[in-house]
C-alpha cells in the first residue's frame, strides 16, 4: 500500500507538472486527463469510492471535454492559438523561492508533530472497498448528503443553475454585455457624433 | 495492522497535496495562456479535495466527503464560466494572451 501510493505520488507529480509546462493546450488536457485518472485510483485508495467516480465522471467527462471543445473552437479560428512566450523568464527566480521556502514551511510543519489520530469517533468504521456498509461506501456518503448535508446539496443545485444562466449571458447568442469588435466600432462612431452634435450646439 | 488506520501517514498526504498545489500556483504565475492557467486551477482545487478526503479517511469522519463533493461542483462552475469568458475575449479580440487584457486596470 505504501509502495502504490509512492508510485502514484510520483506519476501525480509528474502529470501535474507537464500539465503547466507543455506548449499546447491540448497536450495540457491530456496530462491533466491522465493526472484526474492517478487522483481516482488515490481516492479509492482512501476509500472515498463514489467520489473516484464522480471524479472520472465530472472532471474527465465533463470539465475535460469542455476544455476540449473550446479548444477546437478557438484554434479553428485564425490566429495560432498560444501566443506570446510565457513569463518564466522574468520571474522564475523569485517564484521558484516563494515556492521553496512555503514548501519548507510545509515540511517542517509536518514533521513537527507526528500525528496521531483516534478515528472512528464519529462515524462508521473503515473496510475493504467496495462493500456495503463500511466507511465511504456510496451508502454512507449518500446517507450523510442526504440527511445532515441536505441543505449545501440544495445549495449546489443552485450554484449550477446561477452558472448556466452566467455562460449563457456571457457567451450566448444575443448576449448582452459583449462588445464585439462591430459592435465596438458602432457604439465609438455614435459617439463621436454626440461629441461633434455637442460641440455644433 | 487496524482496518480503521490510514494505511500510509497522513503527513505524506498533506506534502503530496501541497507540492501539487504549488505546481498549480506555478502554472498561473508563469503561463500566459488562459486556458492552462484555467488547468492550473483544476490542479489547485484537486489538491485540496486529496487533502480533504486524506483527513477524512484519518479521522472516518465523512464531512470531507461532503466539502470534496461541493467542491467538485464549485470547480465545475467556474470551469465553465471561465471558460466563456475566455471564449468572449477571444470572440472580440481575437487574442487569448491574458498580459493584453488590462481594460479593467483602471
Amino acid at each position: 500500500m505504501t509502495m502504490a501510493f509512492w508510485i502514484l505520488a510520483v506519476l501525480l507529480v509528474a502529470s501535474a507538472m507537464f500539465v503547466i509546462t507543455a506548449k499546447k493546450p491540448v497536450h495540457s488536457v491530456v496530462g491533466l486527463l491522465a493526472h484526474f485518472f492517478f487522483l481516482a485510483i488515490t481516492y479509492f485508495m482512501l476509500s472515498a469510492e463514489f467520489l473516484a467516480v464522480i471524479q472520472l465522471i465530472v472532471y474527465s467527462g465533463a470539465i475535460l471535454m469542455l476544455f476540449v471543445f473550446v479548444i477546437a473552437l478557438l484554434s479553428s479560428g485564425v490566429a495560432p492559438f498560444s501566443v506570446g512566450p510565457d513569463r518564466l523568464p522574468k520571474i522564475a527566480a523569485p517564484a521558484t523561492l516563494i515556492v521553496a521556502v512555503l514548501l519548507a514551511f510545509v515540511a517542517y510543519s509536518i514533521s513537527r508533530e507526528p500525528a496521531v489520530f483516534t478515528p472512528a469517533l464519529h462515524g462508521i468504521a473503515a473496510g475493504p472497498v467496495g462493500t456495503a456498509g463500511v466507511f465511504g461506501s456510496v451508502a454512507d456518503f449518500g446517507h450523510a448528503l442526504f440527511t445532515v448535508n441536505l441543505l449545501p446539496f440544495e445549495i449546489t443545485a443552485f450554484i449550477l443553475m446561477v452558472a448556466v444562466i452566467g455562460v449563457i449571458l456571457l457567451a450566448g447568442d444575443h448576449a448582452p454585455y459583449v462588445p464585439t469588435r462591430r459592435r465596438a466600432r458602432i457604439v465609438e462612431r455614435d459617439m463621436r457624433e454626440a461629441i461633434v452634435r455637442a460641440g455644433e450646439e | 495492522m487496524h482496518p480503521d488506520l490510514l494505511p500510509v501517514a497522513l503527513t505524506n498526504y498533506v506534502g503530496l497535496a501541497s507540492v501539487i498545489f504549488f505546481i498549480g500556483v506555478a502554472g498561473v504565475v508563469l503561463r500566459r495562456n488562459p486556458l492552462i492557467m484555467l488547468m492550473s486551477i483544476e490542479l489547485m482545487w484537486n489538491a485540496a479535495n486529496l487533502l480533504f478526503l486524506a483527513f477524512a479517511r484519518a479521522w472516518l469522519n465523512n464531512a470531507g466527503h461532503i466539502f470534496a463533493f461541493l467542491v467538485i461542483t464549485v470547480a465545475a462552475a467556474e470551469a465553465a464560466i471561465g471558460l466563456a469568458i475566455v471564449v468572449v475575449v477571444f470572440r472580440s479580440r481575437a487574442n487569448v494572451d491574458v498580459d493584453e487584457i488590462a481594460l479593467m486596470k483602471g
